[in-house]
């Protein structure tokens, strides 16, 4: 099938204006992270005056950004495996047994995911405050408390996506492990784990990604102690002066793990989406 | 909503069907298609447990962060839940509907701000899915065809929504700046279109920055679905249509879009939920707080809970947001459904 010149130069038009749109904030974003400060505070340039990296070494000490990332790193992670683990049980269920409430589960699940966040804020945050009052155990402005909350945000969509990899592994494959005398965990971890293992990957970063970029919580739910890079950056904003530089190279610096995670990936994410939709 | 039920379901069904699972089971395997139903020679009572022990720690995390919040937000709606019971919910006095009349009271200056929200955030929903479902289909039909360079492209195209979000709206916020901002000095001091220097952030602008952030944030979720729905689209009927004379408009319609149809059922749906949801953008970009010609719902209950620490209020006007979204949920899966049968 032959492309018309109307066709080709379309294409060409919509590509250019779409990737002008998406690429302009992402240059600013790299290239203010090499400004001087004056650059940023009279007027806009499009390059730096004088290309400098000073703004990657002041952002540590403008803010406490170090124990931001700590604390971002260490929640998001936790919650992230532990996110997949729950996930990876609920979905060998879901895939390859038929049991009573199995559709039940699938949808109330998912539709959880949809509900408006503030809905869960205002009582989690009574009960997280009301639970530490009554019995010591602190949830609020801890990072523990943070854990369990994004742990189930991303569960509902990592079940999902582990279902759609789970039922594209051929039943063959734990039949034949159940005839070697293998039970159904061992042909979990033996059989169907290693067979998923980019899509367990896929959905790990999904839920760390999830966690990482969580503003809603973080902002309600965490002190200076456990504040999270979420609500941290916005600490660069003091009242003399906008540190627009090194908001910029922070903000680079947070972003590069998970862009580069979720792109070495789409595929997978792709492959999943594909496969939670064709049901 | 259904979860109690799950709850039940999960905690009753064992017990109720220990004795009669094998044989249900044996039923299942032999009525079930082959290829679908795996080959389990029950053993015992306890097999049929299996799945309800697999699913309970999501079970018990979904109860414990979504389900009971829930229950609790609407018994919450019910009290006088002001500062002086925070810190000791106990004694806050029950006030049945009190909260419900007084934030959806349109004559009062309360129910008239939310009634104000409540169509702001309408209007930027539609707008903003639209625009990303727009976005969306343009990237995925002109990457459809392999071109040299078409994976640099995908990549730029989801990079937006593979940022963190607070990271990529506060780099909108300083494009959006009045005298540092790319914005303004595109618009006015290189093309000189605009004499003044616009605040983009405050006042009427702001509904617009904010819609063009958001649509730059989601397009590419919906290129990204869009993407996986055209993978199922087979090249004959392309051929086809082709054959037939059919041109590049004729097969958008024809051919692209029906197929399409299952994708973009589910797509519409999430990205409204969500926008209408959001609550990072408009704070993230406005730092903190909206100006009134962008106060999304949902951080017009975050103030107002957070302002006045009501948090009976607050929590009313969450259970009427949620019960709004149901309805038009459901409405659009009976018509969608509806006319899916029609068409059949």
């Amino acid at each position: 099938m032959r492309e018309t010149a109307g066709e080709r130069w379309g294409r060409r038009i919509v590509l250019t204006l779409l990737t002008l749109f998406a690429v302009i904030p992402l240059y600013v974003m790299v290239t203010s992270a090499a400004k001087p400060l004056q650059d940023v505070q009279n007027g806009f340039t499009w390059w730096p005056s004088r290309p400098t990296l000073q703004p990657f070494v002041d952002m540590w000490s403008t803010v406490p950004l170090a124990r931001y990332l700590v604390n971002s790193l260490v929640v998001s992670s936790i919650a992230a495996v532990c996110s997949v683990a729950v996930a990876i049980f609920a979905a060998f269920a879901v895939s390859r047994y038929r049991f009573r409430g199995r559709g039940v589960f699938s949808v109330t699940v998912l539709s959880t995911q949809m509900f408006p966040g503030i809905l869960f804020l205002l009582p989690l945050f009574l009960i997280y405050v009301n639970l530490g009052n009554a019995t010591g155990i602190e949830l609020y402005a801890s990072r523990t408390g943070l854990v369990i909350t994004y742990l189930t945000f991303s569960l509902p969509f990592s079940i999902w996506m582990l279902v759609g990899y789970f039922d594209s592994i051929p039943r063959g494959l734990d039949e034949a492990a159940q005839v070697d005398g293998a039970g159904p965990l061992r042909t979990l971890f033996q059989v169907i784990l290693p067979a998923a293992v980019p899509g367990v990957v896929a959905v790990t970063v999904y839920a760390f990604m999830t966690a990482w970029g969580e503003v809603l919580f973080a902002s309600v739910m965490t002190d200076e102690g456990s504040r999270t890079l979420a609500v941290g950056l916005q600490g660069y904003s003091t009242q003399f002066n906008v540190y627009w530089n090194q908001i910029m190279a922070a903000s680079l610096v947070v972003s590069i793990p998970v862009v580069v995670g979720f792109l070495a990936l789409q595929r997978y994410f792709v492959a999943g989406l594909t496969a939670g939709a064709v049901k | 909503m259904l979860s109690p039920t799950t709850a039940t379901d999960s905690e009753r069904t064992p017990m109720a069907t220990s004795t009669t699972a094998p044989d249900a089971d044996r039923r299942e395997s032999r009525a079930g298609s082959p290829a679908r139903g795996p080959a389990r020679r029950p053993r015992g009572p306890r097999r049929s447990l299996l799945p309800y022990l697999l699913l309970a720690p999501a079970v018990v995390l979904e109860l414990a962060i979504h389900v009971i919040p829930m229950v609790v937000g609407v018994w919450m709606s019910l009290l006088e839940l002001t500062q002086f019971h925070i810190r000791d919910w106990s004694t806050a006095p029950f006030v049945g509907w009190e909260n419900y009349r007084a934030t959806l009271d349109l004559n009062s200056a309360a129910g008239k701000e939310l009634l104000h929200s409540f169509w702001i955030t309408l209007a930027y929903s539609l707008l903003s899915v639209g625009f990303a479902w727009l976005l969306g289909i343009s990237a995925a039909v002109v990457l459809q065809r392999p071109f040299r360079g078409r994976a640099i492209l995908r990549a730029l195209f989801l990079t937006p929504y593979a940022l963190p979000v607070y990271a990529a709206v506060i780099t909108w916020s300083f494009l959006l700046q009045r005298d540092t901002g790319l914005v303004n000095h595109v618009l006015v001091d290189q093309l000189g279109l605009l004499g003044e220097r616009p605040f983009w952030l405050i006042g009427d602008n702001s509904f617009w920055s904010l819609l063009v952030v958001s649509v730059w944030r989601n397009w590419p979720f919906a290129f990204l679905c869009l993407m996986a729905g055209l993978q199922n689209v087979p090249g004959e009927l392309y051929e086809a249509a082709a054959i037939d004379g059919a041109g590049f408009w004729r097969r958008l319609r024809s051919v692209t879009l029906p197929m399409l149809r299952p994708v973009n059922l589910v797509l519409l749906l999430v990205l409204f939920l969500w926008t209408f949801n959001d609550f990072n953008t408009p704070f993230v970009l406005f730092g903190g707080s909206a100006p009134e010609q962008a106060d999304l719902i949902s951080i017009h209950i975050y103030r107002s809970s957070f302002k006045t620490w009501d948090f009976g209020s607050g929590s009313a006007m969450s259970v009427a947001l949620l019960l709004f979204l149901l309805v038009v949920s459901a409405a659009y899966l009976l018509i969608t459904n509806r006319r899916r049968d029609d068409h059949a």
